[in-house]
């Protein structure tokens, strides 16, 4: 995603409307992913998507409301349902865990309206998607998207070993020529110099999975004269746990303490003041806080703002970026 | 000298920069007139790129010919007006892969117009360096009857086509590489201020 506007069908009022459905179908697809397919309560079609959106969903678990983005996965041609797949997070803070181990068929749940910020560029003359392990699915709903209207798409999917290659066989089987499955575990790797090389004029490449993965991929891409507009990636972070600290909410007039485990921003929705979010990572932008007064040292940990505005200490992503020091004023 | 630097104006209209080195699989160098000067420019800076280049040219009346051929690119093509080496053009993009780099030099109707190939064949303009020299006339369309008149270097002027005394706007089509030329005198026909020439 390179500064494009955030493609979105939600109201522009943050914490507006959200979908309430109903948890229709939960697939284990191996021993880490599992797959959660969501019907509207009012039996009405979901609000169409493009591939590559995501939706915030809502987990109430107990007293806490969990808060986590996913890509949407299923076709966007049927829009009678919406589905995601959760790779189990055994270290991270909790969401994971909870759709795997507590989410039941039948289950209600909130999710919010999908938004895309991974998005095809559809004058391109061909795509080529690279994946790593979960990062996977937000090619799915593209590759469906493409074959609906007869695009040019090529897939190289890395993962750790066969038995955890989520949808490869649907992959290898539905599209054999266009699918490329690379396993850890055989020592296979994607030549990603050799793919880069000779892909025709007008190609996007899109890259979705971990961290270094995405590094690689553009760092590659842009040593080879591969323009930034025609190299896409997502990757949403996860809020990471540190020390907590005070905020003062100026324009709410609310002092808040933020616990080690959770987020600026859940904090700040702890206490009922309605803060703007789209995707909860660091990617969107659409969070961007003005900080009006601070004395500390800033933890960011976004990719949105630029270097020059991290440091100024003007700006900060309540999302996924922190704060360690005696006071942080926001104009919130 | 053969650069110009153009006041700011509305964001419609194209801004153009210096041709910088990029790294790349191969070079496509495409200029007109003194264009060729910012490209021979460029290979002074980058040598290294010119075995990978390859340089199309349109003289128009200049004769820059001979210093770009001695740059040694490893093809070079001239041809005697933008038409002419339009179809060679969007071979070359129909052929290129990515890794390709394109710097463009010379009039903004040659930039503009290659630009446009470009982008037909899938690509991002914003990833295409242009560096304007030489003539300030412009590629007009006339918002009328749609025609284009080329080489444009005087406001108001008389649309090719229909023959409406047309403003010349800063407002630019990207699709169609060219100015918008708007009726300067609908409301009174035959009150036309005398044409001036471009930033004079
Ligand atoms: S919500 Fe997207 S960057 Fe914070």
């Amino acid at each position: 995603m390179t500064g494009t506007a955030p493609n979105s069908t939600a109201p522009k009022t943050v914490g507006a409307a959200k979908l309430a459905v109903r948890v229709s179908a939960i697939t284990t697809l191996n021993a880490l992913v599992t797959r959660f397919e969501f019907q509207r309560i009012d039996g009405t079609d979901f609000p169409t998507f493009s591939g590559g959106a995501h939706t915030v969903v809502e987990m109430m678990d107990g007293e806490k409301k969990r808060l986590n983005p996913y890509s949407l996965m299923s076709d966007p041609a049927e829009l009678s349902t919406y589905a995601i797949s959760v790779r189990r997070d055994d270290q991270g803070r909790g969401g994971s865990l909870f759709m795997h181990q507590k989410i039941k068929v039948g289950d209600e749940m909130a999710l919010s309206y999908p938004v895309n910020l991974f998005v095809l560029d559809l004058r391109a003359r061909k795509h080529l998607f690279v994946a790593g392990g979960i990062g996977i699915t937000p090619f799915l709903a593209q590759i469906k998207q493409l074959e609906a209207i007869g695009g040019n798409w090529e897939l190289h999917y890395s993962c750790r070993s066969p038995d955890l290659g989520s949808y490869v066989d649907e992959l290898t089987e539905n599209y054999p020529h266009a699918t490329s499955v690379y396993y850890d575990d055989k020592k296979q790797s994607i030549d990603l110099d050799n793919l880069l090389d000779g892909q025709p004029f007008g190609t996007h490449l899109y890259v979705c999975g971990p961290k270094g993965m995405i590094d690689w991929v553009r760092k590659t891409a842009t040593a080879t004269g591969w323009p930034q507009a025609h190299v896409h990636h997502e990757e949403f972070l996860a809020p990471q746990p540190g020390r907590p600290f005070a905020v003062r909410l100026k324009k709410s007039e609310l002092t808040v303490e933020v616990g080690a485990q959770e987020s600026l921003l859940e904090a700040i929705e702890r206490l009922g003041v309605d803060a703007p979010y789209l995707c909860r990572g660091g990617a969107c932008g659409q969070c961007e806080t003005d900080v009006l007064d601070s004395d500390g040292t800033f933890l960011h940990r976004d990719h949105w703002l630029e270097d020059d505005e991290k440091e100024s200490g003007e700006k900060i992503m309540p999302c996924v970026s922190r704060f360690e020091g005696k006071i942080l004023v926001l104009n919130r | 000298m053969s650069t110009f630097e153009f006041p700011p104006s509305i964001r419609s209209r194209p801004v153009y920069c210096v041709l910088q080195a990029r790294p790349g699989k191969a070079h496509l160098m495409i200029a007109d007139a003194e264009g060729a000067e910012a490209l021979i420019d460029l290979a002074l800076r980058a040598p290294e790129l010119m075995a990978k280049a390859h340089v199309i040219y349109i003289p128009k009346a200049t004769d820059f010919g001979a210093a770009l051929k001695a740059l040694n690119p490893a093809q070079y093509y001239e041809g005697p007006s933008y038409s002419a080496a339009v179809s060679r053009i969007k071979r070359v993009f129909l052929d290129a892969s990515m890794g390709l780099q394109i710097y463009l030099s010379g009039t903004e109707g040659l930039m503009g117009q290659a630009l446009s190939e470009a982008m037909q064949a899938g690509y991002d303009h914003t990833a295409i360096q242009t560096e304007h020299r030489g003539s300030l006339a412009r590629r007009m369309q006339c918002v009328h009857c749609k025609g284009i008149t080329e080489d444009v270097s005087n406001d108001p002027f008389q649309c090719s086509h229909c023959g409406l005394n047309l403003f010349v706007r800063d407002h630019y089509s990207r699709r169609l590489a060219a100015f918008q030329g708007v009726c300067i005198d609908a409301e009174e026909p035959g009150n036309v201020p005398p044409s001036k020439e471009l930033y004079s």
